[in-house]
């Protein structure tokens, strides 16, 4: 609906209101979201617990050394900042309009519906997040006294994008079921929990668990990948295939939006 | 509406002619242990019509399984400070199903009601909102236990040998789960009460929780932490919601020590109880729904 007006430039000037009118809805809270900043930085040392047990008993689990756990780590906090920040509460938003009928409002307006719904929402309380992940991934680069190639820096931040396309992909696959069955919304949550799982290095597992985080579900791709580009360690076939993947998802994830607003009639109809 | 008319209409049905306090209270207590059984079922009904969230909310419940993954990787290559591979995954089943046990949702429930204003409703049923509150959450106990089935049959068969055969000790698990559980609300109720107070409530809570799940061994057993972060770790009241259980299930402790926990969790219990009871009080006195 709505897309023969869509062009690239028009999406951009779309994407920048929506940021504009977001943001400031939020920052009126501001106290709040202080609050929930310091509180960002005390879940993020809660994670770091294990870690720091772990390196304390251990010099290296299953080849990784303390610095580079804590660099996927570091793209771990990454993604997830993205996901709570903007990702899941704007999704969460949709079923909101889908369960009360007011999705139609956002149809209507000139601009993909997709877009829109997308960036609906942002939380800048996870903007500590952010930080708190470049401070970690630069510690990490620190003790391994290693500074990345521009080729190694531009992989890392092309398999990121990958991730983020795949970790959004998601997330729009999840939502165009909840057009058909509207009690899905707690899906997001579970896939947020298995997210829980990319914040270690995938080699961690093994047999079928190794199979699926790599293949079907690709938390292997989303942290494991993108911190061994920074580290020069990730092979030319593997980014290939892994930006492949990424692709597919977003595809698929496209088709699955487009084919559950064919099927949607609003509310009252 | 005004905390003393509040007070007066929950108790004013029971209309004695002498209504000193303590007689009151009394039978106030009687009143509510009549209404127990009705409460119980309304809750348990409610937790059947939201059967679909209950089992996703359980099924979000992974962090052990997380840590599991990590710790069963680096046992791989041998035991850590007397944990195997077997070991971590008693550990951390149980932890998980102790967990799934002894959850509630009082805080979230508490402070929406008291920032909508519906908490007046409450005051105007002739018993206590916490007591309802309480009753509804442990109304959902039966249903996570037969959702755990299929979980305690994993554990029994992969920690079969790490499980305790101490008849004692079993004896001791089901008191300390009920101590665990009201901990559990007794904090949840304090911070759920606190929103009368400050607006903030929910940050008070995130905070107990990012210290619990470093404290209470859900994320790390607590005998791997280092001795003087253990030695603090057994005295706070964050072991008796979690890690305390385990121990019992694992036989981590002998007889004599789990009489005596028992003892400290308790007086945890009864500590909590009387802070949420004070603390409800004093709230009441501040509390004006809205269009009050």
């Amino acid at each position: 609906m709505a897309s023969a007006r869509a062009s690239p430039g028009h999406g951009l000037r779309v994407l920048r209101a929506l940021a504009r009118t977001s943001l400031a809805l939020t920052l009126q809270y501001r106290l709040e979201v202080l609050g929930e900043g310091l509180l960002s930085m005390l879940w993020l040392a809660t994670a770091l617990v294990p870690v720091w047990v772990v390196f304390g008993k251990r010099g290296a689990v299953e080849g990784w050394s303390y610095p580079e756990m804590l660099l996927v780590i570091a793209w771990f906090t990454l993604l997830k900042a993205f996901l709570e920040g903007t990702i899941n509460p704007s999704l969460l938003a949709v079923i909101a309009h889908v369960r009360q009928g007011t999705l139609d409002f956002v149809l209507l307006k000139p601009a993909d519906a997709q877009l829109l719904v997308s960036f609906s929402k942002v939380e800048p309380s996870k903007l500590v997040d952010v930080f708190s992940a470049f401070a970690l991934a630069g510690f990490a680069l620190h003790r391994l006294h290693r500074v990345p190639s521009p080729l190694d820096l531009a992989a890392a931040l092309l398999l990121f994008l990958a991730a983020l396309a795949v970790l959004y992909s998601i997330a729009i696959i999840v939502i165009s079921i909840a057009f058909v069955a509207v009690r899905v919304d707690n899906l997001i949550f579970l896939f947020g929990s298995i997210f829980d799982l990319a914040r270690w290095p995938s080699t961690i597992f093994r047999g079928t668990l190794a199979v699926i985080f790599t293949y079907v579900l690709p938390l292997a791709l989303m942290t494991t990948y993108p911190a061994l580009a920074l580290l020069g360690r990730l092979r030319l076939p593997t980014a290939l295939g892994a930006l492949a993947g990424a692709l597919v998802f977003t595809l698929v994830s496209r088709a699955a939006w487009m084919a559950s607003l064919r099927r949607y009639t609003s509310a009252s109809s | 509406m005004s905390a003393t008319s509040a007070d007066a209409l929950s108790t004013n049905h029971l209309g004695g002619t002498d209504s000193p306090r303590t007689r009151d209270t009394r039978s106030a207590l009687s009143h509510a242990l009549r209404a127990l059984p009705a409460l119980l079922r309304t809750g348990f009904a409610a937790v059947l019509a939201y059967r679909a969230e209950i089992l996703i909310w359980m099924f979000t419940t992974n962090m052990p399984l997380v840590m599991l993954a990590l710790w069963a990787a680096v046992a791989r290559s041998g035991p850590v400070a007397g944990y195997t591979q077997e070991g971590f995954t008693a550990y951390y089943l149980a932890t998980l199903l102790v967990r799934l046990f002894t959850g509630c949702w009082v805080v979230y429930e508490l402070t929406m009601e008291i920032r909508q204003g519906t908490l007046a409703m409450r005051l105007l049923r002739p018993i206590h909102p916490l007591l309802a509150h309480a009753a509804e959450n442990a109304a959902a106990i039966p249903v996570r236990l037969v959702v755990c089935t299929p979980l305690i049959a994993i554990f029994v068969y992969t920690s079969y040998a790490s499980i305790t055969r101490d008849p004692i000790l079993w004896l001791c698990v089901p008191l300390s789960l009920i101590g665990a559980w009201m901990i559990t609300f007794g904090v949840m109720a304090i911070v759920g009460t606190l929103a009368l107070f400050v607006e903030s409530a929910m940050g008070l809570f995130q905070l107990w929780l990012g210290l619990s799940g470093v404290l209470s061994g859900y994320l790390v057993p607590l005998d791997l932490f280092p001795e003087r972060v253990r030695a603090i770790a057994l005295l706070l009241p964050f072991r008796f919601t979690l890690s305390f259980p385990v121990e019992l299930v694992l036989g981590r402790v002998d007889r004599m020590q789990a009489l005596q926990l028992l003892g400290a969790q308790w007086s945890y219990v009864v500590l909590f109880a009387v802070g949420t009871v004070l603390l409800w009080r004093a709230g009441m006195r501040r509390f004006g729904a809205f269009g009050g």
